[in-house]
């Protein structure tokens, strides 16, 4: 069940999800990303990144996983995000995790409109994410 | 190298034909730690798979290194839900392109239709082709 009426103003629990270098490997082979940047420090920091990042789309599934719990899998219409800021994953058991806080900006003609703020240790990590749900 | 002008309002031709099934949705929301039964809504992030196929022929073609791309945008517009049975096609276009600072900022639209060739989800990508570092 929905852990929160979509209500303006409802602010939804935080989720933290974590990522971990096998989560690339995964992502990777699910959808069809092999960019190198997602799975060799050689050639992430070749290209000039700080080394091996997750897909911005595997952060933005962790949103919609987020979002598909706090609204028991209600049917996304609008999904947006820009990729502001990598997410690195170091390669130990740890790795690194997204958190994805929620708040109900508006409910109007059967749409509830969330928008997100995603962050991962202390920076955030999408732009001006947003999402639209059938309610 | 910058990416040719003459690209923005090119078509490239549709990607094979993609039934989705409950195994790959069950996979894809796998990798995100979900577990996902028959039934349940496919996640909204799921035509990425498709996306990524069309991405991929269009980057072939235009000579583009695959590690120099990192994913800038990604925004999901839905005519209705994805489910298991449906056979999907993605069509690309180039939207926009533009050079800052030696990097190309390719603008991407992706049409995802069904058999019948109604459009289910149009999704879009910005994507920048990074300069190589000057030596």
């Amino acid at each position: 069940m929905s852990d929160i009426v979509l209500e303006v103003g409802a602010e939804l629990t935080p989720k933290t999800y974590p990522v971990t270098r096998a989560s690339l490997v995964r992502y990777a082979g699910a959808s069809g990303d092999f960019n190198p940047i997602h799975w060799s420090d050689r050639i992430a920091t070749a290209v000039g990144l700080p080394g091996v990042i997750a897909h911005g789309m595997f952060t933005m599934a962790l949103v919609a996983r987020a979002v598909s719990e706090w609204t028991d899998g209600a049917e996304v219409v609008d999904f947006g995000a820009k990729f502001t800021n990598p997410v690195v994953v170091p390669d130990d058991d740890e790795g690194t995790s997204v958190t994805v806080n929620g708040t109900v900006k508006s409910v109007e003609d059967g749409l509830a409109t969330i928008a997100l703020t995603v962050v991962s240790g202390d920076q955030k990590v999408l732009g001006m994410p947003k999402v639209s749900v059938r309610v | 190298m910058a990416v040719d002008g003459s690209l923005v309002g090119r078509a490239f031709p549709p990607t094979k034909p993609y039934r989705v099934t409950d195994e790959k949705v069950r996979e894809l929301a796998a990798a995100t730690g979900m577990s996902w039964e028959s039934g349940d809504r496919v996640p909204a992030t799921f035509p990425i798979v498709l996306a990524f196929d069309a991405m991929n022929a269009f980057l072939d073609d235009v000579e583009v290194e695959l590690s120099r791309i990192v994913h800038g945008e990604q925004k999901f517009s839905y005519v209705r839900p994805i489910a298991p049975g449906d056979v999907l096609t993605a069509t690309l276009s180039v939207a926009s392109l533009r050079q800052i600072g030696g990097n190309d900022i390719i603008g991407t639209i992706s049409e995802i239709t069904d058999e019948s060739g109604a459009l289910v989800c149009t999704t879009s990508a910005t994507l920048v082709h990074r300069a190589a570092e000057v030596a």
